[in-house]
């Protein structure tokens, strides 16, 4: 007899059923960004989804063969698009800042 | 240097994701708080169970069967299963005929609130490409081996409809509870590339 806790516990069967959804912890803020933007209305999912497809499209049409393929950097970039688009925030302003952060010494604990 | 018509590839998408994530937040356009909340609940609490609960659900109780073949977003959220993603889910059901597999060859459309994200191998370029055009090879590749005379049918998902596949309920498990047959179904399972095995 198998008790429900069988199903819903950390060791359900589901739950090692196939490989981490989120390769690294950037892809699921990536992610939730998104989300979080469309629930607050800064876009519509057909918007996003368009600018992911597009991303996919031209990532298929250009890249070199064997060069890893990493879903969640053109959901990224799909995202850069759309917020782009929106004059929310510009790539640029992004660059500017990975580039600040990329100064930080190692190890540099950031306040949140 | 580029005038960057998207990410700058020579710096880590991790900085640049968290370089945009401070610039959104400074903006009030999002709060962090809220972004743990949704990653915590795709990661936590939709998943491949509550799929797995719709299908034990309907392999034993033949109303409930109808209705999720009749409309499966109703039916699915008669279990409490829905919302985002979830909107137009289609149940197709695999026979020993008959074997569905779902794919999306545009993105990654995905019925999240009853499969949770997707797996790596679906996002796949080549998963996409390849399961549209020799579905019977890229089953047999992931371990899926159909006899000749099963038909298949690849169904692509769409921003439209997400489609969701009714695995065969194994033979020799008749004298399993609904409980019990909850942890054999597989997202695989339900994606179509693999079957449920009795324990």
């Amino acid at each position: 007899m198998s008790a429900p806790l069988d199903i819903e516990g950390p060791a359900a069967p589901p739950r090692s059923n196939g490989e981490f959804v989120f390769a690294e912890p950037w892809e699921s803020r990536a992610f939730g960004m998104v989300v979080g933007l469309y629930e607050a209305g800064a876009f519509t999912w057909p918007e996003f989804q368009a600018a992911l497809i597009a991303r996919i499209a031209a990532w298929e049409a250009l890249a070199a063969p064997g060069k890893p393929y990493s879903y969640y950097q053109l959901w990224l970039a799909a995202l850069e698009d759309v917020l782009a688009g929106l004059r929310a925030v510009s790539p640029e302003e992004v660059t500017a800042r990975t580039r600040a952060l990329a100064q930080r010494p190692a190890g540099h604990d950031h306040p949140h | 240097m580029t005038t960057t018509s998207g990410p700058d590839e020579t710096l880590p998408a991790a900085l640049r994701t968290e370089a945009l994530e401070q610039l959104l937040t400074e903006r009030g356009l999002i709060d962090p708080k809220m972004i743990d909340g949704i990653i915590t609940t795709y990661e936590t609490n939709v998943g491949p169970l509550n799929g797995a609960k719709v299908v034990a659900r309907a392999w034993t109780d033949p109303e409930y069967r109808r209705r999720l073949l009749e409309d499966g977003t109703a039916a699915i959220k008669e279990l409490g299963f829905g919302g985002f993603q979830g909107e137009h889910i289609v149940v197709v059901e695999n026979t020993p005929t008959t074997h569905n597999v779902v794919v999306c060859t545009l993105c990654s459309c995905y019925p999240w609130p009853v499969l949770g994200l997707p797996p790596g191998w679906y996002k796949d370029p080549a998963y996409r490409a390849r399961v549209v055009k020799e579905p019977r090879a890229v089953l047999s590749e992931m371990g899926l081996d159909l006899d000749d005379d099963v038909q298949i049918t690849v169904r692509d998902s769409t921003s439209e409809v997400r489609w969701l596949v009714l695995p065969e309920r194994p033979a020799g498990t008749e004298h399993l509870t609904e409980q019990e047959l909850v942890p054999l179904v597989t997202r695989d399972a339900m994606v179509g590339v693999a079957k449920v095995a009795a324990p």
